[in-house]
C-alpha cells in the first residue's frame, strides 16, 4: 500500500464513518420499531440527537471530565486511522483499550454512584471483549502470517473466514456487547434506559455525551471493519460480499437486541470467555495444527 | 436551520401522584401512541433531559428533589406539569403535606389538565413543549450571540 | 575490569559492617547514603566502562581465586548452620533438612569428586550488564528510600517493634553484593553460594517484625527457596557426575548441541533443575505463596527483593538458559507455568484489596509472562523478556515505593481507602499513576513486549503449547487490564477529604523522582535500548540479530506514545478555559448539598461510599488459588517425570 492509498483511506474514514454509521444507527432505530409494531423516528434522528447534544449548556461535576472524553474521542480516531490505512491490526486493538481506559476515568472522576455502577459493569464488559478482539488478530496472523492488515487483504486469495469460522462466531457474539446491546448493555445502553440510569455515561452532559456518541460511532466502523475483513479478498469485487456480511451481522445484532433481555454480569463475562474459548479456542488449535 | 426541536428528550418524575398519570404517560411510548416518531427518548437522566415531566403533586420531602433535578438539567429546558395535581395539587391541595402543583417550586411553562390527562392530551403537551422548546433555544443562542 | 568487579561484588559486603555497628540514626544515614552512591556510581561505571570497551564477552577471574573458592564453601557450610540454628529455634527443623542435604552435597562433590578442569568463575556479557544497571540503579534507590521510610515506620507508626533499622539496612548491602556475585558467575557453584544468601537474607527480611505471621511467612519463603537452591545443586551434581564440568555455559551448550531427541534427554537433567530452582526463585505457581507472605516485611524489602531484583535472578537464570530450551520439554513446561502464572495471578489480584497484595499477585503474574517468553526460547521472546525485565524493575519497585510512602502517610495501603488520591496528596498519586500506567497501557513498555511475545508464541513449533500461551496472553491481558484500570480510577476520582500534610519524606521522594524519571527515559528511548543492547544480547545469545519489531511499528509505537502525553495535555490546555456551570452529581435528586452525601430513609444525611468490583465469587482468593497450586503442580510434575525419567 502506498502512503497515498493509506492516507485517502484515513481520511475516508475520518470523514464518512460518522455519516455511515449514524445514518445505520438510524436505520437501527427504524427497524427496531417496526419490529416492535410502531412507526418510529426519522432515520436522521440520531444526527438531530447528536447536534442537539452539542448545542445544549454544558454543565459538570468535575472539569477533567471533559477533557478526559476528548482525549477518548481522539485515542478511538487515532486507532481508526491506524486501522483503516492499514497498519497493524494488534496494535489496532491495544490503542483501543488505552482509549477505553479514557472513558472509564472520565466517568469515575465524578464520584457519582450511577456513573460508578457503569464504569464497572464497563470495566467487566472490557473484561469480558478484551481475550476475543486480541484472538481475532491473532487468527489472522495465523490466516495470513502477519498482523499488517494491509498485507493481510493483498495476501488473501480466498475470504478468510473460510480459515476463521469459530474466531467470526467468536467476534460477532461479542459485538453485541461492544455495541451496548441487549441482552449485555449493562454498563449504559444505546436505548435511553438503563435500570442504573445511563451507566457510564450518567454523568456527561451536552457536549461531552455527543463526544462519547461520536466515539462510539467511530469505534463501531473500526468493529464493523473487522467484521468486513472475514470477507475480503485481493480481489475488489469482494468489497460487495464485505458490506452485505457486515450489513448481515449488523441486521442479526438488531435482531438479538429486540429480542432479549439483559442479563447479569456474571453470566455475561462465563458466556462471553466460554464462547471465545470454545469457539475462538477450536479454531485456534485446529489452524496450529494445520500449520504444523 | 435549527433542528433542536426534533430530538426533545423528556425525564419523567413522579411527585406524589396516584400513578394514574404516570400509566399515561408511559402509555405514550407505545406502540398506540408512539411519542418517539417525534424523536422523543424518555431518559432517566436529568443532565441528558430537555422537556421534564412532572405528575403529581409537590409535598414538603419532593420539594428538594424536584429543585435539584431541575437544576441539573441544561438549558434550554422545558417544564411540563402533567394532570390535574401537577397544575394545582388537585384533589391533594388541602392536605397538611401538600405544598400544591409543581408551579411552588420549578417554574413550568406547559399544564396538561385531566384526572388522568389522556395519552392524547399529554402528547398535545409534549408538542406545545417540543414548540417552546425550540423558541428556548433559539432565544439562548441570540442572548449568547448578544454577550 | 577484574577491578571493578570484585569492587561491586565485595565492596557491598564489607559496606554491609558500617549500618551494622553504627548505632546513631543520623551518622548511619550518611554512611547508607554514601554506600548507595558509591554502588550507583560503581555499577554505572562499570557498564560504561565495558559498553565502550566494545561490549566483548569476558571471562575472567576474581584476584585471588582459591581464597575466594574457600570463602564460598566456608560460606555455603555457615549459611547451612544458620538456617539449621533458626529453624530449631523456632521449633521448624524440618526445613534444615533441606538446607543439610543441598550443602553436603555441593561440598561433599567438591571435596570428594573428580577432579574438575580449572575454568574462569565469572563472565560479564550483555545480560549481565543489564542485570548490574538494574541492582545498581534501581537497587540503591531503593536502599536510599529505605533510610526514610524506616525512620517513618519506626517513629510514626510501629512504635510498639524493636527497632532493628541497623539489621535491616546491613542486610539490603548484603544482599546487593549477593545480587551482583549472582549475575556475574558462570560457574555454577560460585552461583549456588549468592542464590542462597539471597534466600536467606530474604527470609530475615521478612521475618523482620518478629511478629507470629512474620516468622511463618518467612520460613515458608525459606523453605520454597531451600527447594529451588535444591535444584541448582542437583544441576551440579549432575554436571559433575555426567560431564565432568560445574560451568554453566559448558551444560547450556552440551544441551543446545545434544538437541532435543529422547535419548539425550541427560542432557536437558541439569537445565530442567535449574529451571526448576528459577521458577521457585521467581514465585510461579506452585510457589507464589511466599511472595504473597513476604508482603509483610517493611516495604522497601519488599521493593528491592520482592519485586525489583531478587524475583529477577529466578529470571535471569532461566533468560541464560533459554537457548536450551527452545522446542523442548523442559522449555514446554517453562512456558506453560509462566503462561498459566500470568493468567492465574492477574485473576487472583482482581479479588484483592491490600494494595500491596495487588502488587504482589502482578508481580507474580508479570513474572509469569517473562517466564513464559524464556520458556519460549526465540530470539523475540528473549527480547520482550528482557524487556519486560527492565521496565517491570523500574516501574514495580516505584510503585511498592509509592504504595508505602501512601501507607506511612494516610495510614491505610488498601485500595479503597485511595479514592481521590488526586485531590489530596499530588504528588503521590500522580508518581503512582505513571507506574500502574508502564504497567499495562499503550504504547508503555508491556505492551511492546506483549506484542513481541504474543508473536513468537503463535509461532512456537509446539502445536498445544502455542495454543495454551496465546490464550493465556488474551486472557491475561484482560484480566490485568481490570484490576489496574479500577486501581486507576479510584485515585482519579474525587475525595470527600480535606488536603492534609504529607508525612512522605525528601529521600524517599528522591527515589521516586528518579524512578519516574527512568520509567519516562525508558520509554522514549526504548527504539535505542532495542537497537543498542538488545541486539547485541541476541547476537550474542543466537548468533543472529532480528528486527524483532518493524520500522513501522516503531513509528505507530512513538505515535500513540506521543498520542498518551500529547492528546491528554493539549486537551486539558484547551478544555480548561471552557465555560461550565458546576453541578452537583445526579443521585435521584436526594444529594445533601455535595457529592458525597445523601439523604437517608430517616431524612438525614450519610455518606455515600463506592466501592470497586471485587468479584470475589468469581475470581477470589478462596476459589483460585488451590486449583491454581494444583493445576502448576501437576504440569511441573508431569514434565519432571519425563525429564527425568526420560535421562535414565
Amino acid at each position: 500500500m502506498t502512503i497515498q492509498t493509506r492516507v485517502i483511506f484515513a481520511i475516508c474514514y475520518l470523514i464518512l464513518c460518522p455519516f455511515i454509521i449514524g445514518l445505520l444507527d438510524g436505520f437501527d432505530r427504524k427497524i427496531s420499531a417496526r419490529m416492535q409494531g410502531r412507526r418510529g423516528p426519522s432515520v436522521l434522528q440520531p444526527f438531530f440527537d447528536l447536534k442537539k447534544l452539542f448545542e445544549k449548556e454544558f454543565l459538570t461535576a468535575n472539569k477533567t471530565q471533559l477533557f478526559m472524553i476528548r482525549s477518548y474521542l481522539c485515542f478511538i480516531v487515532l486507532s481508526g486511522i491506524l486501522f483503516f490505512a492499514g497498519f497493524d491490526i494488534l496494535l489496532v486493538v491495544f490503542s483501543l483499550s488505552t482509549a477505553a481506559m479514557f472513558l472509564i476515568l472520565a466517568s469515575t472522576s465524578t464520584h457519582s454512584p450511577y456513573s460508578a455502577q457503569g464504569t464497572h459493569r464497563e470495566l467487566v464488559q472490557i473484561m469480558s471483549c478484551e481475550p476475543m478482539e486480541l484472538l481475532v488478530a491473532v487468527g489472522f496472523y495465523l490466516a495470513a502470517g502477519t498482523f499488517n492488515i494491509s498485507d493481510i487483504v493483498a495476501g488473501a486469495s480466498s475470504p478468510y473466514i473460510m480459515y476463521l469460522p469459530g474466531f467470526f462466531v467468536g467476534f460477532v457474539f461479542i459485538l453485541t456487547i461492544k455495541f451496548r446491546k441487549s441482552p449485555f448493555d449493562i454498563a449504559t445502553s444505546h436505548h435511553a434506559h438503563q435500570e442504573v440510569i445511563k451507566g457510564v455515561t450518567s454523568e456527561m452532559v451536552g457536549k461531552e455525551y455527543a463526544m462519547v456518541t461520536l466515539a462510539e460511532w467511530y469505534e463501531n466502523g473500526i468493529l464493523l471493519g473487522i467484521v468486513g475483513l472475514f470477507f475480503l479478498t485481493s480481489n475488489i469485487l469482494s468489497v460487495i460480499g464485505a458490506v452485505a456480511a457486515i450489513l448481515v451481522v449488523w441486521f442479526l445484532e438488531i435482531l438479538i437486541d429486540n429480542t432479549s433481555a439483559r442479563v447479569k454480569w456474571q453470566l455475561m463475562l462465563k458466556l462471553a470467555w466460554g464462547v471465545t474459548i470454545i469457539a475462538a479456542g477450536m479454531n485456534l488449535f485446529l489452524l496450529e495444527i494445520i500449520r504444523g | 436551520m435549527s433542528t433542536i426541536h426534533k430530538s426533545p428528550w423528556l425525564l419523567h418524575y413522579d411527585g406524589s401522584s396516584c400513578n394514574g398519570c404516570d400509566i399515561e404517560v408511559l402509555a405514550c411510548t407505545t406502540p398506540v401512541y408512539d411519542v418517539e416518531r417525534f424523536g422523543v427518548i424518555n431518559t432517566g437522566n436529568p443532565m441528558h433531559a430537555d422537556i421534564f415531566l412532572i405528575t403529581g403533586g409537590i409535598n414538603s420531602q419532593n420539594a428538594d428533589v424536584v429543585k435539584q433535578i431541575y437544576e441539573q438539567m441544561p438549558q434550554p429546558k422545558v417544564v411540563i406539569a402533567v394532570g390535574t395535581c401537577a397544575c394545582t395539587g388537585g384533589i391533594f391541595k388541602e392536605c397538611y403535606n401538600i405544598k400544591g402543583g409543581a408551579d411552588t417550586v420549578i417554574p413550568v411553562d406547559i399544564y396538561v389538565p385531566g384526572c388522568a390527562a389522556r395519552p392524547e392530551s399529554i402528547i398535545d403537551g409534549v408538542v406545545k413543549g417540543v414548540a417552546l422548546f425550540k423558541e428556548k433555544a433559539e432565544a439562548l443562542k441570540a442572548s449568547e450571540k448578544a454577550n | 575490569m577484574e577491578m571493578l568487579v570484585t569492587a561491586l561484588i565485595c565492596l557491598p559486603f564489607l559496606w554491609a559492617i558500617l549500618p551494622a555497628v553504627i548505632h546513631n540514626s543520623k551518622c548511619r544515614a550518611f554512611f547508607v547514603y554514601l554506600g548507595c552512591g558509591i554502588v550507583i556510581v560503581l555499577s554505572v561505571f562499570t557498564a560504561v566502562q565495558w559498553y565502550l570497551a566494545g561490549g566483548q564477552t569476558l571471562n575472567f577471574d576474581l584476584p585471588y581465586r582459591e581464597a575466594f573458592d574457600g570463602v564460598i564453601l566456608f560460606g555455603d557450610l555457615f549459611l547451612m548452620c544458620l538456617i539449621t540454628y533458626l529453624s530449631f529455634k523456632y521449633k521448624k527443623g524440618v526445613i534444615s533438612l533441606l538446607a543439610i542435604v543441598q550443602t553436603l552435597l555441593v561440598a561433599g562433590l567438591e571435596f570428594f569428586g573428580p577432579e574438575l578442569e580449572e575454568l574462569p568463575a565469572l563472565r560479564f556479557d550483555w545480560l549481565t550488564l543489564v542485570m548490574i544497571l538494574i541492582i545498581g540503579v534501581v537497587g540503591s534507590l531503593i536502599g536510599i528510600y529505605a533510610v526514610g521510610y524506616m525512620h517513618g515506620y519506626h517513629i510514626h507508626h510501629h512504635k510498639e517493634l524493636t527497632d532493628r533499622r541497623s539489621f535491616f539496612l546491613a542486610m539490603i548491602f548484603v544482599f546487593f553484593g549477593a545480587m551482583f556475585g549472582l549475575v556475574f558467575s558462570q560457574s555454577l557453584i560460585w552461583m549456588y553460594f549468592f542464590w542462597e544468601i539471597t534466600s536467606v537474607t530474604s527470609f530475615l527480611l521478612i521475618g523482620y517484625t518478629r511478629s507470629e505471621e512474620a516468622i511463618n511467612n518467612s520460613f515458608k519463603a525459606l523453605w520454597m527457596n531451600l527447594l529451588g537452591g535444591c535444584g541448582i545443586a542437583a544441576a551440579i551434581a549432575v554436571g559433575i557426575l555426567a560431564f565432568n564440568t560445574v560451568n554453566l555455559y559448558d551444560i547450556i551448550n552440551l544441551a543446545i548441541e545434544h538437541g532435543t531427541s529422547a535419548h539425550t534427554l541427560i542432557f536437558l537433567l541439569p537445565i530442567a533443575c535449574l529451571a526448576f530452582a528459577a521458577l521457585t526463585k521467581s514465585a510461579q505457581f506452585p510457589f507464589s505463596g511466599w511472595l504473597l507472605g513476604a508482603m509483610v516485611a517493611p516495604t522497601p524489602s519488599s521493593a528491592l527483593l520482592h519485586s525489583a531484583t531478587m524475583v529477577k535472578a529466578g529470571v535471569y537464570l532461566l533468560i541464560r538458559i533459554s537457548a536450551a530450551m527452545a522446542d523442548n520439554y523442559v522449555g514446554n513446561m517453562v512456558a506453560l507455568i509462566g503462561g498459566f502464572t500470568f493468567l492465574a495471578a492477574s485473576c487472583l489480584a482482581i479479588s484483592v484489596s491490600d494494595g500491596k497484595k495487588v502488587l504482589a499477585y502482578s508481580t507474580i503474574s508479570n513474572l509469569g509472562l517473562i517466564v513464559a517468553c524464556t520458556g519460549c526460547g526465540y530470539e523475540e521472546t528473549i527480547w520482550a523478556a528482557v524487556f519486560l525485565v527492565i521496565f517491570h524493575a523500574v516501574s514495580k519497585s516505584m510503585l511498592f515505593q509509592c504504595v508505602g510512602a501512601i501507607e506511612n502517610t494516610t495510614g491505610s495501603r488498601d485500595v479503597e481507602d485511595m479514592q481521590g488520591l488526586m485531590a489530596i496528596f499530588p504528588k503521590l498519586a500522580i508518581i503512582l499513576m505513571i507506574g500502574i500506567a508502564g504497567m499495562f497501557l499503550a504504547p508503555f513498555g508491556m505492551l511492546i513486549s506483549k506484542w513481541a511475545a504474543l508473536k513468537a508464541f503463535i509461532d512456537t513449533s509446539s502445536v498445544y503449547v502455542s495454543s495454551l500461551m496465546v490464550l493465556f496472553i488474551c486472557f491475561g491481558s484482560a484480566t490485568t487490564m481490570f484490576y489496574w484500570t479500577k486501581w486507576m480510577s479510584k485515585i482519579l476520582g474525587a475525595s470527600p477529604r480535606e488536603k492534609s500534610r504529607d508525612l512522605t519524606k525528601k529521600n524517599e521522594y528522591i527515589s521516586m523522582f528518579f524512578h519516574a524519571i527512568m520509567m519516562v527515559a525508558l520509554i522514549l528511548g526504548f527504539p535505542w535500548l532495542s537497537e543498542h543492547i538488545l541486539k547485541p544480547l541476541s547476537e550474542d545469545m543466537f548468533g543472529v540479530v532480528k528486527q524483532v519489531i518493524s520500522y513501522q511499528n516503531i513509528i505507530i509505537m512513538i505515535v500513540l506514545l506521543v498520542g498518551v502525553f500529547v492528546i491528554p495535555c493539549i486537551n486539558y490546555v484547551m478544555t480548561k478555559g471552557s465555560k461550565a456551570k458546576q453541578v452537583i452529581t445526579y443521585m435521584g435528586g436526594a444529594n445533601v448539598g455535595d457529592n458525597f452525601n445523601f439523604v437517608s430513609a430517616t431524612g438525614d444525611p450519610k455518606e455515600m461510599h463506592i466501592a470497586n468490583f471485587y468479584m470475589e465469587d468469581i475470581m477470589g482468593e478462596k476459589k483460585l488459588f488451590t486449583p491454581a497450586i494444583m493445576i502448576s503442580t501437576f504440569i511441573i510434575i508431569v514434565y519432571m517425570i519425563i525429564v527425568v525419567g526420560g535421562a535414565f
